[in-house]
């Protein structure tokens, strides 16, 4: 097995950062605002226009187009490929079928989260890893006693997440009945108008939604392939500021800004636990050993210290607030990421990490860690505010979580 | 025979008594809402029309409806849920156009192209009237204050409005003050030197008002368009996914989540009074039902005059509801279109057709379409604005497909042979609707697969609008506040016990809101009424 080094592609052996993806000659023709950010060292567009709105909306009434290339792809191989992953892996992926997707986490043996990811079972003996950060040298570490062959695709495979209520039929459109059938988290190998594409029921938005994954000289050819047949559909390309709204309103955590991965925490407070950060759902602890599962049954024994919850910030305290100011109310324009403390009663119980806006809820929200005491639903708390220079707090409640969750994303 | 009874009867399911019976149902109340059409929304619907194909039939943007309604109600758990208007476009006949749009940048590049100044002064004015908004919210959150009372409540009520008026500063002071007293374009003249700013904005001093843009009193009316207000910016616009009727829709699934029973097909042909109280209604098919109180959201005239009938009201209060004014002045033309409209000012499809369009070259444009209807004839080139909603939410056409909302004005409801001469005229009038929007769009004409035209006789038929009033009363400064609808009855009650009033001919006036539902449902509760 080679480690496949991140190669830039525009021009041999250059170093320069950060790199185009498969898509960049149609992402940046329409990215009239320069509006971009670095992504796992790919260039990725915040919003294709000054502002994210139209994209947000898209993604909620009829399709976001969705430049995923640069997540981290790992293909593991091999007759252990499943076993193999459910050692490394809080989730028991011998229990995924064939075709289906899981969505996972994997600690270290103290039971601290590395990483998130989706991985999926291509066939008997291939089984496909998504990461946010690199992952190979740790998967490689792990394999001893496994026959198992690893390869990073990350470069190899170019991704496109089709998001949105109209979604389904845009992607009938180019792939036929295949999509049609296909359950959430669920894949399908299937031909994409010609193209040899796997087509995924996932995505970061919490609605109805694909991710389409191509070989990525393929790339153009599925770019124009969706763009033409979603035209009649409304689906518009969509970036990064856009998804970040979808995402606080579907409630899922990003590595990197509601928790750190604990390879990038210098002391141990900045770690989680996958109960402490809401994926306790995703770990089969009474099993067969797997990396950190020792830690994880003792903190199932003991009870968890943090818990990661919704809140709801209210909005007629928020308008009075405003108002002793002479101010007419303020919305931030884009979701927010830049933690503030949450307190009960004055004393500070833990932190809400990103929040958002729901242009679509009219609901002030966002996501939090709070010492367990303070997570349960209905929990009067207040959270730190700004305003005018001045900090502040606004009353928030616990509530449920995800703030968004539409039928159709299931149906 | 007499039914089972409830606290309260609303008379009519738009928008507005919807609101009211889910605000009354919500505190406990048992309460009927009777409808006449076949489907809820009054004049916030959507309709099938043509197969595949959902028109806002009247009302077809939304501002001005109130958030804190959308969050008492949980409205966007019912499918309440705006997409925002990002563009004004307005094309020209000399082949230029001017886009607006929510980024200041963008939109002063294309002022500039016509004036350097305007394009300065354009974001003061915008400040200037953010302000004025906010002095007047509070105006359209609560009942109006009674400026000839001597209640203490009262006088500080208008004392925090002075508060707020004095933080506006001298400068916005002022500018609120000549806001009653001006005119529209007056107004603006004191702002902008070009035209294409001052046709465009000084419409919405006029919109539903049978007056020109250069009729004194036509300013305020501008300030009312501003109030609108989407996730507390104020002066936004939306289009509600699925139709306005979805804003109803969401209402009356509201309201029926606590408890409001309402009943369609249900056209009420009176109001029973007895020694000046309400106790009921009556049913065009003679059915009675009962009830402690009877909310009617009908516009004034067709509340006092048709459904309880001058016998029982006081001369002098008869005589004033007779003289509010009406006098509807706008229609609606409704097209399904085969494909994107193309501007030739602006070929090809683009951010441009997402917001509205609007059709008013000039301002003497307008006021050459106000004369014509002063004598009793529709414009021959009216104000359009038209919304092609598909190319925002999809769900709304088939696939590729469009629909396009045009509001008309003016179209007089009184012609000059008379109301009744609408039927043999409407084809007229939509011709010149198309031919005059044609003038910018000239493939128009052959992508049209359905077209429908509403002339105010037409509103007034088929959607109970007197006159075809589009707010129930004309917006015009002698009809606003405490003089909505007349004077001394501006707070939902009436002279006749156990009736109140709810819709768009009270307090604060027309416009897809909620406000005057919200607003008496509180009243009603606050008096004890029920
Ligand atoms: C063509 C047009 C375009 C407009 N555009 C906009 C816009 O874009 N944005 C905006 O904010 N506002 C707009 N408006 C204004 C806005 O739609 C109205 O002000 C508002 O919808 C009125 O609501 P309401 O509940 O007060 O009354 P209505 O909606 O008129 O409701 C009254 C209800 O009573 C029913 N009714 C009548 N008679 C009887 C009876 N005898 N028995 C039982 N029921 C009866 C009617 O069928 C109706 O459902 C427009 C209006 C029109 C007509």
């Amino acid at each position: 097995m080679v480690l496949a080094v991140r190669r830039p592609k525009q021009a041999k052996g250059s170093l320069r950062m950060p790199i185009p993806t498969p898509f960049h000659p149609r992402t940046s023709a329409l990215c009239t605002s320069y509006r971009w950010k670095q992504w796992a060292g790919y260039y990725a567009v915040c919003s294709y226009e000054m502002n994210h709105e139209r994209e947000y909306f898209a993604f909620r009434h009829a399709a976001g187009l969705l430049d995923v290339s640069p997540l981290y792809k790992y293909d593991v191989g091999g007759r252990d490929a499943a076993a193999f992953l459910s050692r490394v892996m809080a989730r028991d992926v011998r229990k995924l079928k064939v075709g289906q997707v899981g969505y996972c986490c994997w600690c270290n043996e103290e039971g601290h989260v590395l990483d998130d990811g989706t991985v999926t079972r291509l066939d008997d003996t291939r089984v496909r890893v998504t990461a946010a950060e690199p992952a190979l040298a740790w998967l490689d570490r792990n394999r001893r006693g496994f026959d198992v062959a690893l390869e990073d695709v990350s470069e190899r495979i170019a991704t496109l997440a089709l998001q949105g209520p109209n979604s389904r039929e845009i992607l009938k459109q180019v792939c036929g009945a295949d999509v049609e059938r296909l359950k959430f988290f669920r894949a399908t190998a299937t031909k994409l108008d010609g193209l040899a594409a796997v087509v995924t029921r996932t995505g970061y938005t919490g609605d109805l939604g694909y991710e389409v994954w191509v070989a990525r000289d393929d790339a153009l050819a599925l770019w124009d392939a969706l763009v033409a047949a979603g035209k009649p559909y409304g689906l518009e390309p969509a970036g990064l500021d856009a998804l970040d709204v979808t995402r606080v309103e579907a409630g899922f955590i990003l590595n990197g800004v509601d928790y750190f991965g604990a390879r990038d925490c210098v002391i141990p407070s900045q770690k989680s636990t996958p109960y402490e950060i809401g994926l306790g759902g995703t770990v089969h602890l009474d099993r067969d050993p797997f990396v950190g599962q020792e830690a994880l049954k003792r903190e199932v024994a003991r009870g968890s210290e943090w818990a990661f919850v919704g809140l709801e910030i209210k909005w007629d305290e928020m308008e009075r607030l405003y108002d002793s100011f002479g101010l007419p109310p303020h919305l931030p324009a884009t979701a927010w990421r830049t933690a503030v403390p949450v307190y009960a009663n004055g004393k500070q119980v833990g932190q809400a990490t990103s929040g958002t806006w729901s242009p679509l809820l009219k609901r002030n929200l966002a996501l939090a860690s709070l010492r367990t005491p303070h997570a349960k639903l209905g929990t009067p708390l207040e959270i730190e505010h700004t305003i005018e220079y001045q900090r502040r707090t606004l009353p928030a409640t616990v509530v449920e979580k995800p703030f968004f969750d539409p039928e159709r994303k299931r149906a | 025979m007499m039914a089972k009874s409830y606290d309260a009867i609303i008379i009519g399911a738009g928008h507005n008594g919807l609101v009211c019976a889910a605000y009354l149902a919500k505190a406990g109340r048992k309460v009927l809402v009777l409808e006449r059409r076949h489907l809820v929304g009054g004049a916030a619907v959507t309709e099938e029309l043509h197969p595949g194909f959902k028109f806002s039939v009247c009302s077809y943007v939304v501002s001005l409806m109130r958030p804190q309604i959308i969050r008492d109600l949980e409205l966007p758990k019912y499918g309440f849920d705006l997409l925002p208007l990002d563009c004004a476009f307005l094309p020209l006949p000399d082949g230029r156009s001017l886009a607006r749009w929510n980024d200041y940048a963008r939109t002063r590049q294309e002022i500039s192209r016509f004036s350097k100044k305007d394009a300065e002064v354009y974001p003061e004015y915008g400040h200037v009237m953010m302000q004025m908004g906010r002095f007047s919210k509070p105006i359209i959150d609560d009942v109006p204050p009674d400026p000839t009372s001597m209640n203490p409540f009262e006088i500080l009520k208008l004392l925090r409005l002075g508060k707020r008026f004095r933080e506006l500063g001298e400068d916005n002071g002022i500018a609120a003050l000549k806001l009653f007293t001006m005119s529209a374009v007056d107004f603006l003249n004191e702002w902008f030197e070009s035209d294409v700013l001052k046709a465009p904005m000084s419409v919405s001093g006029i919109i539903g008002t049978f007056l020109g843009v250069r009729s004194p009193g036509t300013a305020y009316v501008l300030l009312h368009h501003y109030m609108g207000e989407i996730d507390g910016a104020f002066r936004s616009w939306g289009f509600c996914r699925g139709g306005n009727g979805a804003v109803s829709n969401a209402i009356a699934a509201a309201a029926r989540h606590y408890g409001a029973e309402i009943r369609i097909e249900a056209p009420i042909a009176r109001v029973l009074v007895k020694d000046g109280t309400a106790e009921g209604v009556v049913l065009e098919n003679g059915e009675e039902i009962r009830a402690r109180l009877v909310v009617s959201s009908l516009d004034p005239n067709r509340t006092f005059l048709r459904l309880v009938g001058k016998e029982h009201l006081d001369p002098e209060f008869a005589t004033s509801i007779e003289r509010f004014k009406l006098r509807g002045s706008s229609g609606k033309v409704n097209l399904a279109l085969d494909r994107v409209p193309e501007f030739t000012c602006r070929p090809g499809d683009g951010p441009h057709l997402r917001g509205d369009i609007a059709i008013c070259p000039s301002v003497d444009y307008l006021e050459r379409a106000y004369d014509e209807a002063k004598y009793g004839d529709f414009s021959s080139r009216p104000y359009l604005n038209v919304v092609i909603p598909s190319l925002s939410d999809p769900s709304v056409a088939p696939p590729g497909k469009h629909v396009m909302s045009i509001f008309v004005q003016y179209a007089p409801y009184k012609l000059k042979e008379g109301p009744a001469a609408w039927p043999q005229k409407r084809d007229a009038f939509g011709d010149a609707v198309i031919d005059t929007l044609a003038e910018y769009c000239p493939t128009l004409k052959e992508s049209i697969l359905y077209r429908q035209v509403l002339s105010p006789w037409d509103l007034e038929q088929q959607f109970g609008l007197t006159e075809g009033n589009i707010f129930h009363g004309e917006l015009s400064l002698e009809q606003l506040l405490f003089m909505r609808p007349v004077a001394k009855w501006a707070r939902y009650r009436t002279p006749i016990r156990s009736l109140w009033i709810c819709g768009s001919g009270s307090h604060p006036g027309g416009g897809v809101m909620g406000a005057p539902g919200q607003i008496a449902a509180r009243e009603i509760l606050k008096a004890g009424a029920v």
